[in-house]
């Protein structure tokens, strides 16, 4: 057991993509409400170790510090969660902190995901308007399905969902639960809808919907509570209805 | 025809703008970004976005919005510019709706308002309380598409170091520094917006996001590019204390009918749902019965650090006050205000429709910026643009809530077209320029970088940061004293002279973020400088601008913008006139109708 007044952190470390990881641990005044950016901080403040070795500050990616911009994403005692809301209170020590292991490694704790940008590329995650110049008001929505669309519509690329995916692995490049509920979310506007078809088409190419394995750890794992596999399951029975159609018609 | 080509700095909600803008216009442009631009801080704006759409038929009009803006800046900005971005702004939400933002919705489909600050009008458009992230994520989409049709180019993961400009005095480019392998390139531009936000930084802790400290801004402010009205910060009133961060508690929630107040016995020690009505002070509603919870910001601010410092009238002794939406149904809370009440819940384990919040001011944002002209947000310096946040033109002393959104659209939407017919009106571009041009400038930042890193400081960066954050809290946010803001540009400069010994823990040549920040640290404190000495300089008070010595509005001395300069590596203040063409002067006040 740490003494009370310190808090002891293990971080695993590298020095670029292709350094190979090693750990080092630090002990850190307590004070209350700390959180994981508030050790990181202290650690670039004094980069000494707990052995008493100088080290150098610790890279990670972080901006919004209210879980909103999505960058601070790491494992934290072995979970897929964003730092600044992982509370040191709420932690067991020692408090172990590692990257994302199914993205590439950029240095430390800071992770590559730029895989998710271009997924979004792919599946065309957008309204494709005519232009920004004065054509009026959009379509009018009912409430009913605002408030089904709009928790969708905070998904922050955060990339946890593909973390605990066991789809996502060095031999599958699923594309993951976040993209796919995207494109419910702009299959289920009325300008969006008129281009479902083709979003659903890029959902069903290779690393597609259909490797979905049905784990169900996404929707555990998101820290927006978005309804991950309600999205799947509803994005999966389109992809069929659209298959189908295609097969008789083809 | 020679095609043009346009850089835009900053991929938050401005320079998302402009950039769609452009390659409407069919022209290319390079996007730099620190941040993958989706993390951009204006995914942090909660409440929402000013239009006077007249939704809920209440007579509201564009002209009203104006007005609203011009009294809650308290006669600072120049009006035409204003009367245009409220003219505008109707047709901006429809814009937004069209690109699928998640609006909240009324029964008939169209589109709820809800109120703000400063305004007696529902006038506001929300998405839950997350609305600067929908909006961000709908102008993103758009620009994502557009860089898959290959007319933006994006550059992320870069940060922006300094302007090219040549012999002539015409910025040519810029130089930034790719934040992985640290290379520091130049890259040639007919025209360069810059969208590079707040400046949260400078004070330590704010409701800023990492990535707002002003480097862009300061460093351009150093080749040049004036800086007006930089003493007028806003502190927003209602923030969760927290040691990384001061936690935005959106205005929203007195919006939807949330209410400030205090136990009347600062002793009372009972749980505040036990504390009866009567033994309850809502000061605002008290001191403002017009507005009610619904001042403008500055106002707020300084009923609350009064309630806490004169009458010691905080909760339990301590800086806060509640902010309470337990009367407020679960059902409307969650529907309307989820988000942020999320945020409060995660971030101290306290369920906020069940208890009141306890909050407490915080640095939230900058009225002044770069200078720009009141036509095409221009700078002094030709090719050189600016919009959003990191210029000065829309907000006056005081910056109405959910007016900011509308201001980064409107500003980026004006910004991306100017730029593109400036470019066209060259008759030489970037591509005469002499590659010597853009070589010099790269040497000068390596050499920069190189001063930093070379192991002969003392000085950490982390520590000099903390200490500038700390004076510039204490001295130059709510209350102004000449003699304290004195001592603050005396520890600045101390502050700086350390910069000069800096020890960089850190020496290696990839991903060393703190390079990075050791050189945002030395723009960060000359841009404090320009905060406090302008401050020192303008004796009145004036929306968010408060001395105490100088207590009421000085329109005979002050109605005039400040534009810092520098010269010969020291800070110049000039002053110019404000352009009231429209809208006469009168008293502010909130206690009774305007």
């Amino acid at each position: 057991m740490p003494d009370a007044k310190e808090v002891i952190v293990r971080v695993k470390r590298q020095v670029s993509p292709k350094g190979t990881p090693y750990w080092e641990e630090f002990a850190l005044p307590w004070r209350p409400a700390m959180n994981v950016i508030i050790c990181l901080r202290d650690i670039a403040e004094n980069p000494v170790t707990r052995e008493g070795q100088r080290t150098t500050p610790i890279s990670y990616d972080s901006n919004c510090l209210e879980e909103v911009c999505g960058s601070c994403a790491m494992l934290i005692n072995g979970k897929a969660r964003m730092a600044c809301s992982a509370l040191v209170d709420k932690l067991d020590q020692p408090i172990r902190l590692e990257p994302f292991s199914k993205f590439p490694v950029v240095r430390d704790l800071a992770v590559d995901r730029q895989f998710m940008f271009e997924s979004l590329k792919r599946v065309k995650s957008w309204i494709p308007i005519d232009g920004t110049y004065d054509l009026g008001e959009g379509p009018r929505m009912a409430p009913e399905t605002q408030e089904k669309a709009y928790p969708l519509s905070r998904c922050i690329s955060c990339g946890s969902c593909l973390e605990v995916c066991p789809q996502v692995n060095d031999n599958n490049k699923f594309i993951g639960a976040a993209i796919i509920s995207q494109v419910r979310l702009f299959n289920m506007h009325p300008t969006g809808a008129m281009h479902a078809k083709e979003r659903i088409a890029a959902l069903m190419e290779p690393g597609g919907i259909q490797d979905c394995a049905n784990a169900q750890n996404c929707v555990k794992a998101c820290p927006k509570d978005i309804p991950l596999t309600e999205s799947i399951a509803e994005m999966n029975r389109q992809a069929w209805k659209q298959a189908l159609v295609g097969w008789l018609v083809g | 025809m020679r095609q043009p080509k346009i850089i835009v700095v900053g991929g938050g909600l401005a320079g998302l703008m402009a950039t769609i803008r452009i390659a409407e216009a069919g022209v290319s442009v390079d996007l730099f970004s620190i941040v993958p631009v989706k993390r951009s801080h204006s995914v942090c704006a909660q409440g929402g976005i000013n239009a006077a759409k007249n939704q809920k038929g209440e007579g509201d009009t564009t002209w009203k919005h104006f007005d609203d803006t011009i009294y809650g800046g308290d006669f600072l900005a120049n009006q035409p510019l204003v009367r245009r971005m409220c003219e505008a702004a109707p047709g901006i939400i429809d814009l937004l709706d069209r690109m699928g933002v998640m609006f909240n919705r009324t029964p008939e489909g169209l589109l709820d308002y809800r109120r703000f600050g400063g305004t007696m009008y529902h006038r506001t458009a929300f998405a839950g309380a997350t609305t600067g992230q929908q909006l961000l994520y709908a102008l993103d989409e758009q620009v994502r598409r557009h860089e898959s049709e290959d007319r933006v180019k994006k550059y992320e993961g870069q940060t922006f170091l300094s302007a090219v400009i040549d012999g002539g005095g015409v910025c040519r480019g810029i130089c930034a520094m790719d934040l992985r392998s640290m290379e520091v390139k130049t890259y040639p531009a007919d025209a360069v917006i810059f969208c590079t936000g707040g400046i949260g930084a400078i004070f330590g802790r704010s409701t800023n996001s990492v990535v707002c400290t002003g480097s862009a801004q300061s460093a351009l402010f150093q080749q040049g590019v004036d800086y007006a009205n930089g003493e007028f910060i806003q502190v927003h009133p209602t923030a969760i204390p927290g040691e990384d961060k001061l936690r935005l508690m959106s205005e929203s929630a007195r919006g939807e009918g949330g209410r400030v107040w205090v136990p009347k016995n600062p002793a009372d020690t009972r749980p505040a749902r036990s504390i009866p009505e009567a033994e309850r002070f809502y000061f605002l509603e008290d001191w403002y019965p017009k507005y009610g919870n619904l001042v403008p910001r500055d106002i707020a601010t300084r009923a609350i650090h009064r309630i806490v410092y004169q009458e010691r009238l905080g909760i339990a002794g301590q800086a806060a006050v509640y902010l309470d939406v337990t009367h407020i149904s679960r059902e409307v809370l969650d529907r309307k205000l989820e988000g942020i009440l999320e945020i409060y819940e995660k971030f101290l384990g306290v369920d906020p429709r069940e208890e009141p919040m306890k909050v407490f001011p915080a640095m939230h944002y900058t009225m002044g910026g770069m200078w720009v002209n009141s036509e095409d947000q221009a700078t002094n310096v030709p090719g050189i643009f600016a919009a959003g946040e990191c210029e000065y033109q829309y907000h006056g002393a005081n910056r109405l809530g959910a007016n900011s959104l509308v201001s980064c659209i409107f500003g980026g939407g004006l910004a991306g077209p100017a730029a593109v017919k400036y470019a066209r009106s060259l008759e030489k571009g970037a591509e005469s320029t002499s590659t010597g041009v853009y070589e010099n400038e790269r040497k000068r930042q390596e050499e920069k970088n190189q001063a930093l890193i070379s192991p002969d400081g003392t000085e950490n960066p982390m520590t000099i940061w903390r200490e500038l954050g700390d004076v510039m809290t204490e001295h130059v946010t709510v209350t102004r004293i000449n003699k304290d803001l004195q001592t603050a540009d005396v520890k600045i400069r101390e502050l700086l002279e350390r910069y000069g010994r800096i020890n960089l823990s850190d020496r290696t040549k990839w991903s060393n973020q703190t390079l990075n920040f050791a050189r945002e640290l030395g723009n960060m404190l000359v841009l404090a400088r320009v905060v406090t000495l302008g401050a020192l300089e303008r004796n009145e008070s004036r929306g968010a601008h408060y001395k105490p010595d100088f207590p009421e509005r000085d329109d005979a001395n002050w109605l005039k913008t400040t534009r810092a300069k520098w010269r010969n590596g020291e800070i110049r203040f000039g002053y110019e006139p404000v352009d009231i063409s429209q809208i006469p002067p009168r008293a502010r006040r909130y206690d009774a109708a305007k």
